[in-house]
């Protein structure tokens, strides 16, 4: 069986969610395997033992044109160090989106992304499963690994593996050229907005489904009405509906209301994966099948656009 | 500045509910509704406001078959000079590496300096723009949501986790993916594309892009599709059942004791 890595992501010392989730998605490639994870910066001596708390071997890749992540530059130090068959797992995240598929040409090995499941392996071939359509159908994938593989793994729906304790290898010494045609400036935070929704105890979520920007007054008065903010999906803030401050998911802002009314949202992993906190979701959508009533606790299949005022009605009537 | 976009043409999901054929190879295609990759008009709207401000012009290609040609017509509308149909029956079945190869040979025939792709399609992979990159050697950046041009350099933004933007030099000529959201993509209707229906789109096929057969379509592919499923639905919502009075006296009840109804 192929040699299995796992790249791990960090940022001062501490290490990030998927760093143990690509952990247990290798076991379930093969359990038996000994992974090696790969930490790569300047001055990681802090991400590097942490990593050794759960992986058996961890390689430390100190530089400093790698003290930020910057994919191409990540892609030249992997290109010098990895084997020809090797497997590597990474985060489907911003960063696992830049590096993966070109790193899978540059290994001249298969790439599968945003792999949500795994069936293990037969012969050459790993056996996974993807989500099309923003999970409205699955797929099983079958990779063709005999000459390695960059598998992108879809972040928070492993769970994060114990593991044994490792050593750390240092193998900075080992890196070729790493000049690059792309050069990393900085990092602009995002701006604050009018309302704070990560304070919100209770969200109105507005989605794709409210369809026009003057439906929105709607989803203000419910908000009203409860006692709400109003959040909402990306294409919301896309279309420049609502500000930016106000979306939901990886892009956006992290909540942990209490209650979050989903209201014409599909349930995307990117939206979904910025609600936390355990809230009790409400979905409302017209789709019986959409995702979103997957993981809502209570769900209606109703037409907002009639929903909405309705129960707006009979809340104020309270 | 020489632009050339790659679109797609993806089945429209706001429009559709997706069903899957009973050999559970595919999804219904009959009914489905199809557009352009929402991705890929940001791109094609973001190359021609750079070519508006700089001069040159802007390239639409696709894989696919015949059909695939309304995409292009639709971003012609938009303001695209010239459309690229690729299509062959041997790309059936090409992975996306195999799309990318396809794209590289495209951009060979030309002179680019700067290659859009959408950040994503409707099989979420997010691949074919960083892969075609490094087929051509090109550096990337994904995700962008800012671009501004220099003296042989773009300034871009690419848009990180939370939200926040991460600034960017590189060299062109470059690939960008492109993120939604970058600018507002222009209106087309019926009138626009009628404008840009009798221009004409070469068609290019696996030997006039120099390809052997071999090196694209299903037997090439490494990542390969087995089936559709439909997903174990786990504990799921429950559901509110009765007339519409019901449901809402149900849920405001839910609603009361969870905390949701200050
Ligand atoms: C790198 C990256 C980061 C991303 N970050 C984020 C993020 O932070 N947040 C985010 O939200 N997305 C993010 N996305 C986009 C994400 O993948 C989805 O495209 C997006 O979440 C979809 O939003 P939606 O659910 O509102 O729209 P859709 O997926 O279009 O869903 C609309 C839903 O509304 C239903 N509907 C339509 N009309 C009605 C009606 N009248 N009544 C009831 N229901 C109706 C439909 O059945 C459908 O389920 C990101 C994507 C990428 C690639
Ligand atoms: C019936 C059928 C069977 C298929 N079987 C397989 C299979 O077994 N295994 C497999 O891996 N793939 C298969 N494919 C191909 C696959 O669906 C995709 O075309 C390919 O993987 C790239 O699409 P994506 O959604 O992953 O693109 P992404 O990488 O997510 O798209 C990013 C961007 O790349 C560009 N792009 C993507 N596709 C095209 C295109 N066709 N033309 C121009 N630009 C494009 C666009 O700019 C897009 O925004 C099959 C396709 C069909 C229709």
């Amino acid at each position: 069986m192929a040699q299995i890595f796992a790249y791990i992501l960090h940022s001062d010392g501490v290490l990030d969610d998927s760093a143990r989730e690509l952990l247990a998605a290798a076991k379930k490639i093969d359990a038996g395997a000994e992974v090696t994870a790969i930490v790569t910066g300047k001055g990681i001596d802090d991400a590097c033992s942490k990593a050794a708390e759960s992986y058996k071997s961890v390689w430390k890749i100190d530089n400093d044109a790698l003290s930020y992540p910057n994919a191409e530059v990540v892609r030249k130090a992997l290109l010098s160090l990895l084997p020809a068959d090797g497997i590597l797992l990474l985060p489907h995240d911003t960063f696992g989106m830049d590096l993966g598929p070109g790193l899978s040409v540059k290994l001249d090995s298969a790439f599968a992304a945003d792999v949500v499941d795994i069936e293990g392996v037969e012969g050459n071939t790993l056996k996974t499963i993807r989500q099309e359509f923003t999970g409205q159908v699955n797929t099983h994938v079958h990779c063709d690994i005999s000459a390695g593989a960059v598998i992108n793994i879809r972040p928070g729906v492993f769970q994060a593996a114990e593991g044994q304790a490792g050593e750390v290898v240092d193998k900075s010494g080992e890196l070729g050229d790493l000049s690059a045609k792309r050069k990393f400036i900085e990092v602009q935070e995002a701006e604050a907005g009018e309302v704070d929704i990560t304070k919100s105890d209770v969200l109105v979520s507005i989605g794709r489904g409210i369809e026009d920007e003057d439906n929105l007054e709607m989803a203000f008065e419910l908000a009203e009405a409860m006692g709400a903010d109003v959040s909402c999906s990306r294409p919301i803030v896309d279309a420049k509906w609502l500000e930016k401050a106000r979306q939901v998911g990886t892009s956006g802002k992290t909540v942990k209301p209490k209650v979050y009314m989903a209201m014409g949202i599909s349930g995307s992993f990117q939206h979904m994966g910025g609600v936390k906190g355990n809230p009790f979701i409400v979905a409302v959508n017209k789709n019986p099948k959409a995702p979103i009533f997957q993981v809502a606790d209570v769900g209606v299949e109703a037409d907002i656009l009639e929903f909405i005022p309705e129960i707006t009605e009979k809340i104020k009537e309270l | 500045m020489e632009i050339l976009v790659c679109v797609k043409r993806v089945p429209d999901t706001a429009e559709n509910e997706i069903e899957i054929n009973s050999e559970g190879n595919d999804i219904e295609r009959d009914d489905l509704v199809y557009s352009v990759n929402e991705w890929d008009n940001y791109a094609v709207e973001e190359a021609i406001q750079m070519v508006d401000k700089h001069g040159g012009s802007v390239t639409v290609v696709t894989v696919g078959d015949e059909e695939s040609e309304e995409v292009l017509r639709r971003e012609m509308a938009m303001g695209a000079e010239n459309g690229l149909l690729l299509t062959d029956d041997a790309f059936e079945g090409s992975d996306g590496r195999g799309i990318a190869a396809l794209l590289k040979a495209a951009v060979e025939k030309g002179n680019y300096d700067l290659i859009m792709t959408g950040a994503q399609a409707d099989e979420g992979y997010a691949q074919v723009g960083g892969m075609l990159a490094a087929m051509l050697d090109y550096p990337y950046a994904s995700l962008v949501n800012m671009i501004e041009v220099g003296d042989g350099k773009l300034k871009v933004g690419r848009e990180i986790e939370g939200g926040n933007m991460e600034v960017n030099e590189i060299d062109l000529p470059c690939v960008l993916s492109i993120q939604t959201g970058i600018n507002e993509p222009r209106y087309v209707g019926i009138r626009g594309i009628r404008k840009v229906a009798s221009v004409e789109i070469p068609t290019l096929g696996a030997s006039d892009l120099g390809l052997d057969a071999g090196s694209v379509g299903e037997d090439a592919a490494r990542v390969k599709r087995i089936d559709y499923f439909v997903p174990e639905m786990g504990e799921g919502a429950e559901m509110l059942e009765g007339s519409t009075d019901e449901i809402i006296d149900k849920l405001i009840e839910l609603l009361k004791s969870k905390g949701g109804i200050k």
